[in-house]
Protein backbone atom coordinates (compact mmCIF):
# COMPACT_ATOMS: atom_id res chain seq x y z
CA UNK A 1 0.00 0.00 0.00
CA UNK A 2 3.13 2.16 0.92
CA UNK A 3 4.45 1.65 -2.16
CA UNK A 4 1.83 2.36 -4.10
CA UNK A 5 1.07 5.64 -2.64
CA UNK A 6 4.87 6.75 -3.44
CA UNK A 7 4.26 5.75 -6.73
CA UNK A 8 1.18 7.74 -7.24
CA UNK A 9 3.43 10.81 -5.30
CA UNK A 10 6.65 10.73 -7.35
CA UNK A 11 3.99 10.42 -10.72
CA UNK A 12 1.93 13.54 -9.95
CA UNK A 13 4.85 15.56 -8.41
CA UNK A 14 8.29 14.76 -8.14
CA UNK A 15 8.31 13.26 -11.94
CA UNK A 16 5.74 15.82 -13.31
CA UNK A 17 4.67 14.39 -16.51
CA UNK A 18 4.21 18.23 -18.32
CA UNK A 19 6.89 20.35 -16.50
CA UNK A 20 10.02 17.51 -15.72
CA UNK A 21 8.92 15.24 -18.42
CA UNK A 22 7.88 17.57 -21.22
CA UNK A 23 5.22 14.71 -22.39
CA UNK A 24 1.64 16.79 -23.57
CA UNK A 25 3.43 20.08 -23.85
CA UNK A 26 1.32 20.62 -27.12
CA UNK A 27 -2.37 20.17 -25.30
CA UNK A 28 -0.36 22.05 -21.89
CA UNK A 29 0.09 25.05 -24.14
CA UNK A 30 -2.90 24.68 -26.11
CA UNK A 31 -5.50 24.13 -24.39
CA UNK A 32 -5.00 26.13 -21.16
CA UNK A 33 -6.57 29.73 -22.23
CA UNK A 34 -9.47 28.60 -19.51
CA UNK A 35 -9.52 27.25 -16.63
CA UNK A 36 -12.99 25.72 -16.95
CA UNK A 37 -11.73 24.24 -20.45
CA UNK A 38 -8.60 23.09 -18.74
CA UNK A 39 -10.13 20.73 -15.85
CA UNK A 40 -12.02 19.34 -18.54
CA UNK A 41 -9.38 18.32 -20.78
CA UNK A 42 -7.25 17.42 -17.52
CA UNK A 43 -10.79 15.14 -16.45
CA UNK A 44 -10.69 13.51 -19.83
CA UNK A 45 -6.85 13.19 -19.61
CA UNK A 46 -7.09 11.46 -15.95
CA UNK A 47 -9.82 8.60 -17.69
CA UNK A 48 -7.99 8.05 -20.80
CA UNK A 49 -4.63 7.37 -19.06
CA UNK A 50 -5.67 5.14 -16.42
CA UNK A 51 -7.60 3.10 -18.79
CA UNK A 52 -4.87 3.18 -21.20
CA UNK A 53 -2.09 2.13 -18.36
CA UNK A 54 -4.68 -1.16 -17.54
CA UNK A 55 -5.24 -2.07 -21.21
CA UNK A 56 -1.41 -1.78 -21.59
CA UNK A 57 -0.78 -3.87 -18.79
CA UNK A 58 -2.78 -6.65 -20.05
CA UNK A 59 -1.10 -6.21 -24.19
CA UNK A 60 2.30 -6.11 -23.06
CA UNK A 61 1.27 -9.61 -20.80
CA UNK A 62 -0.20 -11.26 -23.77
CA UNK A 63 3.20 -10.08 -26.01
CA UNK A 64 5.72 -11.43 -23.30
CA UNK A 65 4.05 -14.53 -23.41
CA UNK A 66 4.73 -14.86 -27.41
CA UNK A 67 7.86 -13.70 -27.32
CA UNK A 68 6.91 -9.92 -28.87
CA UNK A 69 7.82 -7.37 -26.68
CA UNK A 70 9.66 -5.26 -29.38
CA UNK A 71 6.14 -4.26 -30.95
CA UNK A 72 5.28 -2.76 -27.67
CA UNK A 73 5.46 0.76 -29.45
CA UNK A 74 3.27 -0.19 -32.54
CA UNK A 75 0.58 -1.67 -30.63
CA UNK A 76 0.47 0.59 -27.77
CA UNK A 77 -0.20 3.58 -30.16
CA UNK A 78 -2.66 1.78 -31.96
CA UNK A 79 -4.97 0.61 -29.05
CA UNK A 80 -4.81 4.20 -27.13
CA UNK A 81 -6.14 5.36 -30.62
CA UNK A 82 -9.00 2.85 -30.75
CA UNK A 83 -9.36 2.72 -27.37
CA UNK A 84 -10.03 7.07 -27.81
CA UNK A 85 -12.78 6.08 -29.72
CA UNK A 86 -14.35 3.62 -28.12
CA UNK A 87 -14.38 5.72 -24.90
CA UNK A 88 -15.80 8.23 -27.19
CA UNK A 89 -18.49 5.52 -28.49
CA UNK A 90 -19.39 4.60 -24.86
CA UNK A 91 -19.77 8.14 -23.46
CA UNK A 92 -21.90 9.24 -26.13
CA UNK A 93 -24.56 6.05 -26.05
CA UNK A 94 -24.47 5.65 -22.09
CA UNK A 95 -23.31 8.40 -20.11
CA UNK A 96 -24.35 11.78 -22.57
CA UNK A 97 -23.86 14.05 -19.69
CA UNK A 98 -20.19 13.26 -19.66
CA UNK A 99 -19.70 13.07 -23.08
CA UNK A 100 -20.99 16.51 -23.74
CA UNK A 101 -18.09 17.45 -20.84
CA UNK A 102 -15.42 15.72 -22.28
CA UNK A 103 -16.31 14.95 -26.19
CA UNK A 104 -14.22 17.46 -27.37
CA UNK A 105 -11.46 16.35 -25.40
CA UNK A 106 -10.82 12.87 -26.10
CA UNK A 107 -10.23 12.80 -29.70
CA UNK A 108 -7.16 15.43 -28.71
CA UNK A 109 -5.87 12.97 -26.79
CA UNK A 110 -4.44 10.59 -28.85
CA UNK A 111 -1.84 12.42 -30.12
CA UNK A 112 -0.67 13.48 -26.30
CA UNK A 113 2.29 12.06 -26.11
CA UNK A 114 1.51 11.30 -22.24
CA UNK A 115 -0.48 8.73 -23.17
CA UNK A 116 2.12 6.49 -24.77
CA UNK A 117 4.57 7.72 -22.77
CA UNK A 118 3.13 6.51 -19.33
CA UNK A 119 2.47 2.88 -21.06
CA UNK A 120 5.98 2.55 -22.02
CA UNK A 121 7.17 3.97 -18.49
CA UNK A 122 5.07 1.27 -17.08
CA UNK A 123 6.97 -1.73 -18.94
CA UNK A 124 10.40 0.03 -18.41
CA UNK A 125 9.33 -0.23 -14.50
CA UNK A 126 8.49 -3.79 -14.86
CA UNK A 127 5.21 -2.97 -13.03
CA UNK A 128 2.20 -5.10 -11.67
CA UNK A 129 -1.33 -4.45 -12.51
CA UNK A 130 -1.83 -2.17 -9.91
CA UNK A 131 1.32 0.01 -9.75
CA UNK A 132 0.83 0.82 -13.77
CA UNK A 133 -3.00 1.73 -12.92
CA UNK A 134 -1.61 3.83 -10.38
CA UNK A 135 1.42 5.42 -12.05
CA UNK A 136 -1.16 5.81 -14.54
CA UNK A 137 -3.40 7.86 -12.38
CA UNK A 138 -0.99 9.90 -11.00
CA UNK A 139 0.80 11.16 -13.99
CA UNK A 140 -2.55 11.98 -15.32
CA UNK A 141 -3.36 13.80 -11.57
CA UNK A 142 -0.19 15.62 -12.35
CA UNK A 143 -1.25 17.10 -15.98
CA UNK A 144 -4.43 17.84 -14.48
CA UNK A 145 -2.65 20.22 -11.55
CA UNK A 146 -0.10 21.20 -13.90
CA UNK A 147 -2.59 22.54 -16.81
CA UNK A 148 -5.27 23.74 -14.46
CA UNK A 149 -2.89 25.92 -12.22
CA UNK A 150 -1.09 27.39 -16.01
CA UNK A 151 -5.09 27.70 -16.95
CA UNK A 152 -5.61 29.80 -14.01
CA UNK A 153 -2.23 31.92 -14.21
CA UNK A 154 -3.14 33.11 -17.69
CA UNK A 155 -6.48 34.00 -17.03
CA UNK A 156 -4.96 36.78 -14.71
CA UNK A 157 -2.13 37.23 -17.34
CA UNK A 158 -4.39 38.29 -20.30
CA UNK A 159 -5.17 41.39 -19.35
CA UNK A 160 -1.71 42.44 -17.82
CA UNK A 161 0.75 44.47 -19.77
CA UNK A 162 3.22 42.18 -21.35
CA UNK A 163 6.30 43.68 -23.03
CA UNK A 164 5.39 43.92 -26.46
CA UNK A 165 7.65 40.79 -27.72
CA UNK A 166 6.27 38.80 -25.06
CA UNK A 167 2.77 38.29 -26.08
CA UNK A 168 1.19 35.45 -26.94
CA UNK A 169 3.28 32.21 -26.43
CA UNK A 170 6.59 33.23 -24.86
CA UNK A 171 4.75 34.85 -21.83
CA UNK A 172 3.08 31.30 -21.42
CA UNK A 173 5.82 29.60 -21.92
CA UNK A 174 8.09 31.77 -19.12
CA UNK A 175 5.09 30.77 -17.05
CA UNK A 176 5.29 27.11 -17.65
CA UNK A 177 8.87 28.26 -16.78
CA UNK A 178 7.78 29.42 -13.68
CA UNK A 179 5.71 26.13 -12.55
CA UNK A 180 8.29 23.92 -13.68
CA UNK A 181 11.05 25.61 -11.40
CA UNK A 182 8.14 25.56 -8.04
CA UNK A 183 7.81 21.92 -9.38
CA UNK A 184 11.33 21.52 -9.52
CA UNK A 185 11.71 21.98 -5.72
CA UNK A 186 9.41 19.13 -5.21
CA UNK A 187 12.35 16.58 -6.71
CA UNK A 188 14.27 17.34 -2.60
CA UNK A 189 11.02 15.63 -0.82
CA UNK A 190 13.04 12.42 0.25
CA UNK A 191 11.22 9.65 -0.09
CA UNK B 1 18.53 16.12 -58.40
CA UNK B 2 16.92 19.65 -60.34
CA UNK B 3 15.56 22.83 -58.98
CA UNK B 4 12.22 21.52 -58.04
CA UNK B 5 13.61 19.12 -55.37
CA UNK B 6 16.46 21.36 -54.08
CA UNK B 7 13.20 23.86 -53.61
CA UNK B 8 11.76 21.10 -51.09
CA UNK B 9 15.12 20.57 -49.32
CA UNK B 10 15.20 24.00 -49.08
CA UNK B 11 12.10 24.61 -47.88
CA UNK B 12 12.34 22.86 -45.02
CA UNK B 13 15.52 23.99 -43.79
CA UNK B 14 14.87 27.59 -43.82
CA UNK B 15 11.31 28.60 -44.89
CA UNK B 16 9.30 26.31 -43.13
CA UNK B 17 11.94 25.26 -40.35
CA UNK B 18 9.60 22.65 -38.62
CA UNK B 19 10.72 24.45 -34.97
CA UNK B 20 11.24 28.23 -35.44
CA UNK B 21 8.32 28.57 -37.79
CA UNK B 22 6.11 25.60 -37.96
CA UNK B 23 6.34 24.81 -34.00
CA UNK B 24 6.00 21.82 -34.22
CA UNK B 25 7.26 18.45 -32.03
CA UNK B 26 7.64 20.58 -28.74
CA UNK B 27 7.80 17.72 -26.76
CA UNK B 28 11.00 16.15 -28.00
CA UNK B 29 12.68 19.84 -28.73
CA UNK B 30 11.86 20.62 -24.79
CA UNK B 31 13.07 17.72 -23.53
CA UNK B 32 16.41 16.32 -25.44
CA UNK B 33 18.39 19.50 -26.18
CA UNK B 34 20.02 19.45 -22.48
CA UNK B 35 23.33 19.24 -24.53
CA UNK B 36 24.25 19.63 -28.07
CA UNK B 37 24.83 15.69 -28.99
CA UNK B 38 21.37 14.83 -27.70
CA UNK B 39 19.97 17.13 -29.61
CA UNK B 40 21.68 16.20 -32.86
CA UNK B 41 21.38 12.82 -31.65
CA UNK B 42 17.33 13.03 -31.67
CA UNK B 43 17.31 15.06 -34.70
CA UNK B 44 19.30 12.64 -37.08
CA UNK B 45 16.67 9.68 -35.76
CA UNK B 46 13.90 11.54 -36.10
CA UNK B 47 15.19 12.69 -39.41
CA UNK B 48 15.90 8.78 -40.53
CA UNK B 49 12.20 7.91 -39.60
CA UNK B 50 10.70 11.49 -41.33
CA UNK B 51 12.69 10.59 -44.59
CA UNK B 52 11.89 6.46 -44.56
CA UNK B 53 7.79 6.90 -43.25
CA UNK B 54 7.38 9.98 -45.95
CA UNK B 55 9.08 7.61 -49.00
CA UNK B 56 6.88 4.68 -47.81
CA UNK B 57 3.38 6.86 -47.64
CA UNK B 58 4.06 8.77 -50.90
CA UNK B 59 4.12 5.55 -52.65
CA UNK B 60 0.87 4.05 -51.07
CA UNK B 61 -0.68 7.19 -51.20
CA UNK B 62 -3.10 5.72 -53.72
CA UNK B 63 -3.65 2.60 -52.04
CA UNK B 64 -4.49 3.35 -48.95
CA UNK B 65 -8.33 4.41 -48.37
CA UNK B 66 -9.17 7.58 -47.11
CA UNK B 67 -11.14 6.54 -44.10
CA UNK B 68 -8.58 4.87 -42.65
CA UNK B 69 -5.24 6.78 -43.73
CA UNK B 70 -4.54 7.91 -39.94
CA UNK B 71 -4.21 4.27 -38.62
CA UNK B 72 -2.26 3.17 -41.39
CA UNK B 73 0.53 6.48 -41.38
CA UNK B 74 0.75 5.30 -37.48
CA UNK B 75 1.67 1.52 -38.40
CA UNK B 76 4.38 3.00 -40.81
CA UNK B 77 5.69 5.26 -38.32
CA UNK B 78 5.38 3.48 -35.58
CA UNK B 79 7.23 -0.10 -37.86
CA UNK B 80 9.96 2.68 -38.76
CA UNK B 81 10.18 4.03 -34.99
CA UNK B 82 10.73 0.29 -34.13
CA UNK B 83 13.22 -0.05 -36.71
CA UNK B 84 15.91 2.93 -35.21
CA UNK B 85 15.12 1.99 -31.41
CA UNK B 86 16.95 -1.43 -32.02
CA UNK B 87 19.33 0.32 -34.45
CA UNK B 88 20.64 3.02 -31.42
CA UNK B 89 20.46 0.37 -28.69
CA UNK B 90 22.88 -1.52 -30.65
CA UNK B 91 25.10 0.95 -32.25
CA UNK B 92 25.03 3.89 -29.92
CA UNK B 93 24.03 2.98 -26.29
CA UNK B 94 24.98 5.78 -24.48
CA UNK B 95 23.10 8.28 -26.24
CA UNK B 96 20.23 5.48 -26.25
CA UNK B 97 20.55 6.16 -22.49
CA UNK B 98 20.56 9.99 -22.62
CA UNK B 99 17.63 10.11 -25.03
CA UNK B 100 15.80 6.74 -23.51
CA UNK B 101 12.12 7.26 -23.71
CA UNK B 102 12.12 9.92 -26.24
CA UNK B 103 13.27 7.82 -29.00
CA UNK B 104 9.96 5.33 -29.03
CA UNK B 105 7.84 8.31 -28.41
CA UNK B 106 9.07 9.56 -32.17
CA UNK B 107 6.16 8.45 -33.14
CA UNK B 108 3.91 10.79 -31.65
CA UNK B 109 6.05 13.41 -32.90
CA UNK B 110 3.62 15.91 -34.73
CA UNK B 111 6.39 16.61 -37.51
CA UNK B 112 6.28 13.29 -38.97
CA UNK B 113 2.34 13.11 -38.83
CA UNK B 114 1.95 16.31 -40.01
CA UNK B 115 4.38 15.51 -43.23
CA UNK B 116 2.93 12.37 -43.90
CA UNK B 117 -0.77 14.26 -44.15
CA UNK B 118 -0.01 17.27 -45.72
CA UNK B 119 3.08 16.62 -47.92
CA UNK B 120 3.38 12.71 -48.72
CA UNK B 121 -0.12 11.54 -49.06
CA UNK B 122 -0.16 14.56 -52.44
CA UNK B 123 3.17 13.95 -53.54
CA UNK B 124 5.65 11.58 -55.52
CA UNK B 125 8.39 9.55 -53.21
CA UNK B 126 11.10 11.90 -54.54
CA UNK B 127 9.42 15.08 -53.84
CA UNK B 128 8.35 13.57 -50.36
CA UNK B 129 11.91 11.84 -49.63
CA UNK B 130 13.81 15.32 -50.32
CA UNK B 131 10.57 17.27 -48.30
CA UNK B 132 11.98 14.49 -45.59
CA UNK B 133 15.20 15.37 -46.01
CA UNK B 134 14.58 19.37 -45.89
CA UNK B 135 12.35 18.80 -42.87
CA UNK B 136 14.80 16.40 -40.82
CA UNK B 137 17.77 18.54 -41.90
CA UNK B 138 15.80 21.30 -40.21
CA UNK B 139 14.77 20.24 -37.22
CA UNK B 140 17.99 18.60 -36.88
CA UNK B 141 19.91 22.31 -36.72
CA UNK B 142 17.20 23.51 -34.93
CA UNK B 143 17.62 21.15 -31.72
CA UNK B 144 21.02 21.46 -32.11
CA UNK B 145 21.51 25.48 -32.08
CA UNK B 146 18.95 25.24 -28.82
CA UNK B 147 21.38 22.60 -27.36
CA UNK B 148 23.92 24.74 -27.69
CA UNK B 149 23.07 27.58 -26.29
CA UNK B 150 21.06 25.26 -23.49
CA UNK B 151 24.59 23.86 -23.14
CA UNK B 152 26.91 26.47 -23.29
CA UNK B 153 24.88 28.75 -20.10
CA UNK B 154 24.09 25.43 -18.17
CA UNK B 155 27.29 23.58 -17.82
CA UNK B 156 30.12 26.22 -20.42
CA UNK B 157 30.63 23.52 -22.91
CA UNK B 158 30.01 22.76 -25.90
CA UNK B 159 29.91 19.27 -27.71
CA UNK B 160 30.85 17.84 -24.50
CA UNK B 161 34.29 20.28 -24.48
CA UNK B 162 34.56 22.89 -21.77
CA UNK B 163 34.59 25.80 -23.44
CA UNK B 164 35.09 27.92 -19.71
CA UNK B 165 34.96 27.10 -16.17
CA UNK B 166 33.43 28.31 -13.37
CA UNK B 167 35.08 31.90 -12.27
CA UNK B 168 34.19 34.73 -9.97
CA UNK B 169 32.90 36.43 -13.07
CA UNK B 170 30.62 34.39 -14.51
CA UNK B 171 29.33 30.87 -13.50
CA UNK B 172 27.48 28.50 -15.67
CA UNK B 173 23.96 28.73 -14.88
CA UNK B 174 22.58 25.07 -13.87
CA UNK B 175 19.20 25.77 -14.31
CA UNK B 176 19.42 25.95 -18.43
CA UNK B 177 20.07 22.49 -18.51
CA UNK B 178 17.56 21.26 -16.09
CA UNK B 179 13.55 21.25 -17.28
CA UNK B 180 12.79 25.27 -16.54
CA UNK B 181 15.78 26.25 -18.51
CA UNK B 182 13.51 24.70 -21.28
CA UNK B 183 11.04 26.53 -21.18
CA UNK B 184 13.12 29.86 -20.34
CA UNK B 185 15.30 29.11 -23.49
CA UNK B 186 12.47 28.70 -25.87
CA UNK B 187 10.31 31.71 -24.54
CA UNK B 188 13.27 33.94 -25.10
CA UNK B 189 13.72 32.16 -29.05
CA UNK B 190 10.08 33.27 -29.57
CA UNK B 191 10.08 36.47 -27.97
CA UNK B 192 13.24 37.19 -30.08
CA UNK B 193 11.34 35.97 -33.15
CA UNK B 194 8.46 37.89 -32.25
CA UNK B 195 10.39 41.11 -31.91
CA UNK B 196 12.15 41.11 -35.54
CA UNK B 197 8.74 39.95 -36.75
CA UNK B 198 10.01 36.99 -38.59
CA UNK B 199 7.88 34.36 -39.97
CA UNK B 200 6.36 32.03 -36.90
CA UNK B 201 3.59 30.04 -35.85
CA UNK B 202 3.54 32.10 -32.68
CA UNK B 203 3.50 35.67 -34.28
CA UNK B 204 0.34 37.51 -35.09
CA UNK B 205 -2.34 38.99 -33.59
CA UNK B 206 -3.46 37.08 -31.17
CA UNK B 207 -0.46 35.51 -30.35
CA UNK B 208 -1.04 32.78 -33.30
CA UNK B 209 -2.50 30.58 -30.12
CA UNK B 210 -4.52 29.20 -32.64
CA UNK B 211 -2.29 28.08 -34.93
CA UNK B 212 1.00 25.75 -34.79
CA UNK B 213 1.40 23.32 -32.07
CA UNK B 214 0.74 25.65 -29.97
CA UNK B 215 -2.55 24.18 -29.87
CA UNK B 216 -3.13 20.68 -30.65
CA UNK B 217 -0.90 18.45 -33.07
CA UNK B 218 -3.94 16.85 -34.41
CA UNK B 219 -6.29 19.67 -35.08
CA UNK B 220 -2.83 20.91 -36.47
CA UNK B 221 -1.72 18.66 -38.84
CA UNK B 222 0.96 20.21 -40.18
CA UNK B 223 -1.73 22.23 -41.90
CA UNK B 224 -0.53 25.61 -39.79
CA UNK B 225 1.65 26.58 -42.77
Amino acid sequence: MQELIIIAITAALLSNVVLSQFLGICSFLGVSTKTDVAVGMGGAVVFVITVASAVAFGLYQILDMLGLQYLDTIVFILVIACLVQIVESFFKKFVPSLYKALGVYLPLITTNCAVLGVALTNVQNKYDFWQSVICGFGTAVGYLIAIVILAGIREKTANNDVPAPFKGSPIVMITACLMAIAFYGFANLAI
Amino acid sequence: MNNKHLDAIYNGIIRENPIFVLMLGMCPTLAVTTSAINGAGMGVSTTVVLILSNMLIAALRKIIPDGVRMPAYIVVVATFVTLVDFIMEAFTADLYGALGLYIPLIVVNCIILGRAEAYASKNTVTMSACDGIGMGIGFTIALIVIGLVREFLGAGTAFGITIYEASSIFEPIAIITKAPGAFLVLAMLAALQNKFKMKSATNGVNGGEEKGCASDCESCGGQCQ
